[in-house]
């Protein structure tokens, strides 16, 4: 156990002198000299010469000059790779949409590469008539489009004991928002005609995981979706092509990529999923089930110590807020570490269970700041402090870890991710 | 005409309080087709605390062992301790409480399906549903030997399988957040001189959090 405690040790070094590695990249990119010759009086190469004809990118990619637009990983986190996390970058994105190649990614039996043509949707247990979808099947049927967070319950799993990783990324980057065309579970449902006694079922991915959750019937039978596509176009494979669950509002694990079966019943399966992990431990030794919906949080993603500022004066302070309960109403922002607050503008569409926008515009003149985000719902939760989460939770839970962030701003320019009390 | 309009209205009567819970009128579409039985059963792999969906078979601790040692100790350690950072199998009982929590299929599952069906649906990892339904039940069987739930000379089979009784099995409650947690309900939120100055803890990367690292001195 201590060799494997020194190993964690040392790639967590590595890591942490990754992050900084990257901040000075970040500051060296932002120093590099401009090219002269295209800069005014002078007329840019690219005005003079033919660029790429139309058509050269089947499917278009970002410019080149975004290569650092990218989801990352800690190594350390996870035994391998197959089973691992990938984080959404945050700190390089704005608006509420997640582009689809930058969502992240929690695979517990590698990505299934599922052929279209041999996907298939089981749906038995107590009902009437169990049946088989194709995908043409399920592309026949009415659909809806909705626009959802997901997050992992994991998110900020790593934050519960103190400040630990430095960067939005990391800390908050288990989460995406999209927009998600497909089926609604209750239409699927109807299909197969629910018996009288039906109140769970249990969805199950078609991965080397078969990952499977209990679903109340309840939920089922409100918001959740059959999705297969997102932002318009199919699921990316890492996202469950062709075929995964929608569970607005509710942990990530539930929401079953790859989706093979559902099989409804009477009663929650209890599965691996669903106790020996997802599972909140208390201090006292016993923990809360099946905590579904992800309370309300926010988090500024700029500046952040990935993005930090690089000059005084005026300055726009972003982040993303959302709330598993319902619609953010009201998003504020604190200068120095929750003393006081001020309201954020909230910019772009509010929807139930997704993601907004808020800015909060300021004057920097080098001061010190620490910078909090809280957001409240319509339900009127209200995002807490670290320290009021520990008071009810302990540090040993893991899961939804929703405290208010705090970013510790530098004369320099730089942030840091710390804890204040 | 008439008459076959008022069958038809009765029937709709009758039909229409199955569907009242779903508010939206029912239509089926006609897609999708009858899964059969065989389909069903190939697929139907899923098992409930009550061992309902445990297949036939059964499978001894002795049995187990042997196949543990070939499958799974290489990751899970030779007995259940965790090669690196794989999940830990064994020991860890009266540590939930502790600030060095060990969760493992002793001190912490609710119930034996929750070990049965996951080793069923992705055990060995890499090779998954691989196992027959002997090799199964032996494996699991071991794997609660391991962990001192049953004795040397157990068989596990649908028949025992009431008879394992899992440790941990009342260490879980309902998620009680919006009684628990009301507090963090509220309509006015302070804007002003909520707190004193705050002063910074902690900084990321110098506050270590593992355990084994919280501790001053004992690390770097």
């Amino acid at each position: 156990m201590t060799s494997s405690a020194d190993d964690t040790n040392a790639s967590r070094r590595r890591f942490l002198s990754g992050i900084a590695g990257l901040a000075a990249a970040g500051a060296a990119g932002a120093a590099r000299a401009d090219n002269a010759k295209n800069l005014p009086p002078n007329v840019a190469d690219w005005s003079k010469s033919l660029g790429e004809a139309v058509g050269t990118r089947g499917y278009g990619a970002p410019s080149k000059y975004e290569k650092e637009t990218v989801r990352r990983t800690v190594p350390w986190l996870t035994a391998t790779p197959e089973s691992s996390v990938s984080f959404t970058p945050l700190h390089q994105l704005d608006g509420i949409i997640t582009p689809n190649g930058l969502c992240f990614e929690r695979h517990h039996g590698g990505i299934a590469e599922i052929d279209p043509a041999d996907y298939r949707l089981m749906i038995h247990g107590l009902v009437q008539k169990p049946l088989i979808f194709t995908l043409e099947d399920l592309k026949r049927l009415p659909r809806i489009n909705r626009i959802y967070f997901l997050e992992c319950a994991a998110n900020s799993g790593m934050e519960w004991r103190g400040a630990q990783l430095n960067g939005c990324q990391y800390t908050h980057g288990m989460i995406h928002c999209v927009q998600y065309t497909g089926v609604p579970l209750k239409l699927l449902l109807e299909q197969s005609g629910l018996k009288s006694n039906a109140s769970w079922l249990m969805a199950e991915g078609g991965d080397a995981a078969g990952m499977n959750r209990s679903v109340p019937m309840r939920k089922a039978l409100d918001d959740c979706l059959v999705a297969y596509r997102m932002n318009g176009e199919m699921l990316r494979p890492e996202q469950g092509y062709p075929v995964r669950l929608v569970v607005p509002g509710w942990q990530g694990n539930m929401w079953v990529k790859w989706l093979r079966r559902i099989k409804v019943g009477d009663q929650p399966w209890y599965t691996r999923e669903e106790t020996s992990k997802y599972t909140d431990l208390m201090e006292n030794g016993k923990a809360r089930k099946f905590t579904y919906e992800m309370d309300a949080k926010s988090v500024i993603t700029q500046p952040s110590p990935q993005a930090p500022l690089k000059r005084k004066g005026f300055t726009v302070i972003s982040g993303l807020a959302w709330s598993g309960r319902g619609k953010i109403g009201r998003v504020d922002v604190s200068l120095d570490g929750g003393r006081n607050w001020r309201a954020a503008r909230i910019d772009g569409p509010v929807f139930d269970k997704c993601c907004v926008r808020f800015y909060a515009e300021i004057e920097w003149n080098g001061e010190e700041l620490l910078l909090q985000s809280r957001a409240m719902d319509d339900t009127g939760y209200v995002q807490p402090t670290k320290d009021d989460l520990r008071k009810v939770r302990g540090v040993n839970s893991v899961y939804h870890n929703n405290g208010i962030q705090t970013w510790a701003l530098k004369a320099s320019g730089e942030l840091e991710n710390v804890e204040v009390g | 005409m008439s008459r076959s309009v008022n069958v038809a209205l009765a029937v709709a009567l009758l039909v229409q309080p199955a569907f009242a819970q779903t508010k939206q009128p029912l239509r089926a579409y006609g897609i999708g087709t009858a899964a059969t039985p065989a389909q069903i059963a190939g697929w139907d792999i899923d098992v409930r605390p009550d061992g309902e969906g445990a297949p036939p078979g059964q499978g001894s601790v002795k049995a187990g062992e042997k196949i543990y040692l070939e499958k799974c100790a290489a990751c899970h350690g030779e007995f259940g301790e965790s090669a690196g950072r794989w999940p830990q199998l064994a020991q860890g009982k009266g540590t939930l409480a502790s600030h060095d929590p060990v969760k493992t299929v002793g001190s912490y599952f609710p119930y034996l399906s929750s070990l049965f069906d996951y080793i069923r649906r992705a055990m060995p990892f890499g090779d998954a549903q691989s196992l027959s339904n002997d090799e199964l039940y032996a494996v699991t069987a071991y794997v609660l030997n391991l962990n001192d739930i049953v004795d040397d000379k157990f068989v596990l089979t649908r028949a025992t399988w009431s008879k394992v009784k899992m440790p941990n099995q009342d260490g879980f409650y309902n998620d009680d957040r919006t009684r628990a947690e009301k507090a963090f309900w509220n309509a006015k939120p302070c804007m002003t001189e909520c707190r004193p100055p705050a002063k910074i803890t902690g900084h990321a990367g110098v506050l270590d959090v593992t355990p084994s690292e919280n501790r001053k001195g004992s690390a770097e």
